[in-house]
């Protein structure tokens, strides 16, 4: 899994049936010091993120198995809200203090 | 399947229901002989490691939900703790 920051969302009225209800996000990847690491990508919402949250992204075919996107066109998916990092002993992101 | 290190944890508590109870570690991607490369991941712990330092495998992409009874949404996972790595002379 991946960081993220959610930055924006997508509105398609004309879509595949079966992305119909899905919350499409703008997500730009991020890497372990919360920098930009890749092109931002649109991502379906499992959790009910919102706008600059930091959250876990999952890719590929995994993407799949959340309830909201089972049998569904999808290869990426947000799947957690991020509430705290530890890296080598110390809390290295928490939740409304390093937004 | 690759090598890496446990650097860290994350914690989440809203998340798929499907990893609810599950372990979410920081991961340093490593070559066989602990070399660090590469961006940290997060992955699922699905053996019980979690200690900071454990050099580990750990299996990417869908294969890795498998490693879960569940099948959650993840897209790596730890599998083994590794004791111990003999290479060949190149």
């Amino acid at each position: 899994m991946k960081f993220a920051r959610v930055i924006g969302t997508v509105v398609a009225t004309k879509k595949d049936d079966k992305v119909e209800g899905r919350k499409l996000l703008l997500v730009q990847p991020v890497d372990i010091s919360f920098k930009p690491s890749e092109s931002p990508a649109v991502a379906i919402d499992a959790v009910g993120a919102g706008e600059d949250e930091l959250v876990l992204l999952v890719s590929g075919s995994s993407a799949r198995q959340t309830e909201a996107t089972t049998n569904r066109p999808c290869d990426l998916v947000i799947m957690a809200i991020v509430d705290t990092v530890e890296m080598r002993g110390s809390v290295i992101y928490q939740k409304g203090v390093n937004d | 399947m690759f090598a890496g290190k446990v650097i860290g944890r994350v914690i989440a508590t809203r998340k798929d229901p499907a990893l609810d109870g599950a372990r979410l570690l920081l991961l340093q991607p490593t070559d066989w002989s602990g070399k660090e490369s590469g961006d940290p991941i997060v992955v699922l712990d699905a053996v019980g490691t979690g200690a900071e330092d454990e050099f580990v495998f750990y299996v990417g992409a869908r294969e890795a939900a498998v490693a879960v009874e569940k099948i959650p949404p993840i897209d790596a996972a730890i599998l083994g703790i590794i004791d111990g790595v003999t290479l060949e002379e190149a």
